[in-house]
This record gives C-alpha cells, sequence and structure tokens, in this order.
C-alpha cells in the first residue's frame, strides 16, 4: 500500500505542492490529472524518493521512502517527465547497467532484459544508440527501464507523451497488461486515458487534491451526465416541447450541429421522455444515446474554479 | 559500494563512446611532452629524473581536469538523467563517488600513458624510480583533489562552461595560494599562523614534497581529505540544488 500524508512542496517562496493525502491499494491503477504548473509532476517526483518534501510522508508498504530511501526506491519504478536515459549508452548496455544498478543477481539479468526486450520489441534497438533514436522508441526503453526489476509500484510522468497513436495504444495496452498486484501512478493530459486505464482519478490544480473519485464518478458530476444525444436531420424537430419536458434543463445542439443534446436536471433520466416526445411528434431519430458524461468538461470546471480562487 | 562501481563503469564506459576521450588523452600527452622538453629543459638539466615533467603537472591540469569535471553534474542535469539516477536504489554518495571514480581512473590512464617518457628517461639515466613511483602517485591525487573540486561545481551549474569557469577559478587559487608573491602579499599584514594556513593549502606545495620522493602522510592526507571534502560539498550541493529547480 502507498500511503502519501499531507505532503507539501516549497521552491523558495513559491509553494508547489499544498497537502496533498491519498491512499493506494495494489491493484489500483491511479490517473493523475491536472493542468501544468498544478503540482503533478512535483507529487511524483516526491513519490518516487527524488525530491524532499517540504513537509508530509510517503510511504511505500510501510517503508517511509525518506527514512529509508533504498528499500522504497527498490520497490519502485519510476519514468520521468520526458522519459530521461544516457544518450550516449546502447539500449542493450543501458537496460543491463539498470538491471545491475537494481540489484538483479547476475543470474537473472539476462532474462530480465530479454523479458523487457519482448515486452516492448526493443529487438531492433538493442545496438543503437539511445540519442538516435525517435521519440517513441526511446520512451519505450525508458519504460523497459522503470520495468525491468518488475516493481510493485509504477510511477509513469506522463508516458504516452509526444507518441503517435499507434504507440499509445501499445503503451496502454502494456500498462494493462501489468499483474494485477501492483499499484500503477500515470501522470496524463489525454482524458481518454484516463477513463481506459484508470480505476481511480486525482485531479491536481494548484497545488491541491481538489478530486479523488473513479473516473465513471467523475464522468458524472458532469453537466452532460445523462444528457440525451439525438441526431436527426428532420427540421421540424421539437426543441421548444423538449425543452419544456419535466427534468430537462435546456436543450442544445452540438458544436458541429449534428446532434441535439438534452440536458437533464441532476440526477434526472430523459431517455424515455424524450423518446415519447419525438413519436409524439411523428420524427423519427437517425440515433439516439445517453452520455456519461465528459470528463474534459469536468476537468475544466474542477481546476477553473480553483485557478481563479488562486490569483 | 558495489553499486558506486557499477556506476563507475558505466561512467567509464562512456567517456570511451565518444571521440572526447581519446581528443583528450591526445591533448594531454602532447602539452606533457611539451612541457617537459621545451619548457622544463628535459635534456638541458642533463639530470636523470623525471622532475621538469611533474613540475608543469599542476598547470597542465589546471585547464585540462576541469574540462573533464564540468560535465559530470551538469550534464546530468541538462539531460534529466538525474533524475533517473537519483531515483535508483543507490545512496547520493555513491552515485557522487561512482562518477567521480570513473572521471579520476580516466584521468589515471591518461597519466598512465605517459610511460614513455619514463622508458625514455631509464634509457638515458638511472634515475631514482621509487621518486618516479611516488610523483605519479602524488600527481594523480592532485588530479583527483582538481577534479573533486570540479565534480562540485559542475553540480553548481547546470550549464558546463559556467562549471568550467567556476573550476577552473577554484583550482587556480589552490594552485597559487603556495606561490611566494601571493604569501609576500599576506605576510606584510597577516598574523603568521594564517600565512601557513594558506602556504598549507596549496596544491604545488604537497604536490612538491611527493614529488621530491618524500611520501609524507599529512601530503598524502592532504589530498585524501580536499577529495573528501569536495566530495561531500559535491553531494551538499545536489541535494540543495534539486530543491530549487522547479
Amino acid at each position: 500500500m502507498i500511503e502519501v500524508d499531507n505532503l507539501h512542496k516549497s521552491f523558495g517562496a513559491f509553494e508547489a505542492v499544498k497537502g496533498v493525502s491519498f491512499r493506494l491499494q495494489p491493484g489500483e491503477v491511479l490517473g493523475f490529472i491536472g493542468p501544468n504548473g498544478a503540482g503533478k509532476s512535483t507529487t511524483m517526483k516526491m513519490m518516487a524518493g527524488f525530491l524532499a518534501p517540504t513537509l508530509g510522508t510517503v510511504s511505500m508498504f510501510g517503508q517511509d521512502v525518506w527514512a529509508e530511501p533504498l528499500a522504497a526506491k527498490a520497490a519502485i519504478g519510476y519514468l520521468p517527465e520526458g522519459a530521461p536515459a544516457y544518450g550516449d549508452m546502447r539500449t542493450l548496455a543501458f537496460l543491463k547497467f539498470i538491471a545491475a544498478v537494481r540489484g538483479i543477481p547476475k543470474s537473472r539479468r539476462a532474462a530480465a532484459v530479454d523479458a523487457m526486450v519482448a515486452a516492448l520489441e526493443l529487438e531492433k534497438l538493442l545496438s543503437k544508440r539511445i540519442e538516435q533514436l525517435s521519440k517513441g522508441f526511446k520512451r519505450r526503453v525508458a519504460l523497459a527501464q522503470a520495468l525491468i526489476h518488475d516493481p510493485r509500484v509504477l510511477i509513469l510522468d506522463e508516458p504516452t507523451d509526444g507518441l503517435d497513436p499507434n504507440q499509445k495504444h501499445q503503451v496502454r495496452r502494456l500498462i494493462q497488461n501489468l499483474s494485477d498486484d501492483k499499484i500503477v501512478i500515470i501522470s496524463t493530459h489525454i482524458l481518454e486515458e484516463v477513463s481506459a486505464l484508470c480505476s481511480r482519478v486525482i485531479v491536481i490544480a494548484g497545488g491541491q487534491l481538489v478530486a479523488d473519485a473513479t473516473p465513471a464518478e467523475l464522468a458524472a458530476r458532469s453537466v452532460y451526465h445523462g444528457a440525451v444525444r439525438v441526431r436527426c436531420a428532420d427540421p421540424r424537430v421539437p426543441t421548444a416541447r423538449l425543452a419544456q419536458l419535466p427534468g430537462v434543463e435546456r436543450v442544445e445542439w452540438d458544436a458541429a450541429g449534428e446532434f441535439l443534446v438534452v440536458v437533464p436536471t441532476p440526477g434526472k433520466t430523459l431517455l424515455g421522455e424524450v423518446k415519447q416526445c419525438l413519436d409524439q411528434a411523428g420524427i423519427q431519430a437517425e440515433e439516439m444515446y445517453v452520455e456519461q458524461g465528459h470528463l474534459d468538461d469536468v476537468f475544466r470546471s474542477l481546476t477553473h474554479t480553483d485557478s481563479v480562487e488562486a490569483a | 559500494m558495489n553499486r558506486a562501481w557499477i556506476l563507475c563503469r558505466r561512467e567509464l564506459g562512456s567517456y570511451f563512446s565518444t571521440p572526447l576521450a581519446y581528443v583528450f588523452i591526445v591533448i594531454f600527452l602532447l602539452m606533457s611532452n611539451l612541457f617537459t622538453f621545451s619548457l622544463g629543459g628535459f635534456y638541458e638539466v642533463g639530470q636523470a629524473d623525471l622532475l621538469p615533467f611533474f613540475t608543469y603537472h599542476p598547470w597542465l591540469y589546471l585547464f585540462l581536469i576541469p574540462a573533464i569535471g564540468m560535465r559530470l553534474w551538469a550534464e546530468e542535469r541538462k539531460s534529466g538523467t538525474i533524475e533517473l539516477l537519483l531515483t535508483l536504489p543507490l545512496r547520493l554518495g555513491e552515485a557522487v563517488l561512482g562518477k567521480f571514480l570513473a572521471a579520476w581512473l580516466f584521468t589515471g590512464i591518461a597519466l598512465a600513458l605517459t610511460f614513455p617518457i619514463w622508458l625514455t628517461v631509464n634509457f638515458l639515466g638511472e634515475p631514482d624510480n621509487g621518486v618516479v613511483v611516488a610523483s605519479y602517485l602524488g600527481s594523480w591525487l592532485m588530479a583527483g583533489a582538481f577534479l573533486a573540486i570540479g565534480s562540485c561545481m559542475s553540480a553548481v551549474s547546470a550549464n558546463q562552461v559556467v562549471a568550467f569557469i567556476l573550476s577552473l577559478v577554484t583550482c587556480f587559487v589552490f594552485v597559487v595560494s603556495g606561490f611566494p608573491l601571493v604569501l609576500d602579499f599576506f605576510e606584510s599584514w597577516a598574523p603568521v599562523a594564517l600565512v601557513d594556513a594558506i602556504a598549507a593549502l596549496s596544491f604545488i606545495t604537497h604536490f612538491n614534497a611527493i614529488s621530491r620522493g618524500v611520501l609524507d602522510l599529512s601530503d598524502l592526507l592532504f589530498f585524501v581529505l580536499m577529495i573528501s571534502g569536495w566530495l561531500l560539498a559535491t553531494a551538499i550541493v545536489i541535494e540543495l540544488k534539486k530543491s530549487q529547480a522547479a
């Protein structure tokens, strides 16, 4: 279990992280989201044992990251922001070096490296210098570095940043395939990634934790949660009558003008009523479904109000 | 300790993975020969010893060692690999020591490659080889002290040029502090104890003592303490700098 307790970090007069606390159990995949400069990376750096907190503690399976750094760090695999690696080294030598420093016994080192090479498809890169690799390949080498000792905790700072869609898919699949007893912490700006990968989301803004929920719970906070989207080319669509249905907050067209969105007042379900209303008007909808809510719109409302407060 | 050695091997390997290392060794060998034969008057002196060779080492190191030391930590900070390195299960002290050792061994290799001059002097006459060995040891220790300063300055600035200049200046202070010119300046007003202390801080004072063949424990201890002190300072600076960069 990871316990993050009342974590603070100041850089001079600037308070980057102001009292973040949470606990994670094995099997949880945590998505860390927040605007740039919100304190995500700083929090992750403190968890990984790179930065010392100004106040507060982080413990990995009962071992304090700062009191027993070696034991705690041994349990962690960390991918720093930007996926740094020694550019002058060749991929194979780099992975061997990490395996050695990580204390993997000599007899198992080759197997550990081979497992990473297979998992991340690094075969063709082994004799290349890391500085010559493309961004996607570099990222994969850096991921291999974080995974090579089969850590119980994985801290990945923007693992898919700068990757093309195929590479992103590959990295996501890799994270999904990790065994269930690991704790994974991912920071990202891609909200679909959170829905696709994470069992839990923490939103950080202005150095503070502003939300801690499952992706579904978070999406449910969206004003569009439960909204009915109707695709209908018929100009006779009874917008005014829909807007007057009980439980309807408002009716609007989406940005592309393709879908009519019937937004409910919080907690109402509308699908039946909307259907009935359209039937009465004799209109055939081409497509109609209930929305789960938009994470980006929740994200904006959570982090925007906060930045206004901070200013 | 084992981890420091693993790190040291990686570092040493990376020196030789670029042409820079070879260029450095060539420059070192050329310069040391130039100093020995033209400035030192190796032949003219007519003595079978390596004094003309070793006398100029402090000056040679003054420019060449900061060039090795400047990349030690500056590059790690600039490329972000410091975050990778310091989140591996190894102590900061091991990281500082491992990187320093690699650089020190590298200067050791460069120094060892000057062996033809030793062969030459043995061919021409009968030098006191004990003194030569002591001088080599002293020179290598002095290189270590220069490097430890370089390591600390390289932790101070992520800019390698700044790190180079800072260590050059600091090394210069430690070289000239034993010079009569500098000491005369202090002698006129400062208490004797202070003047002695300043003279005792000079690399040249201690190096000259060793290269005369006098292996005094205090001279060896001086360099060992210099190295330890500056490496400790390196670790402190790294720790401080980490918390500054947002």
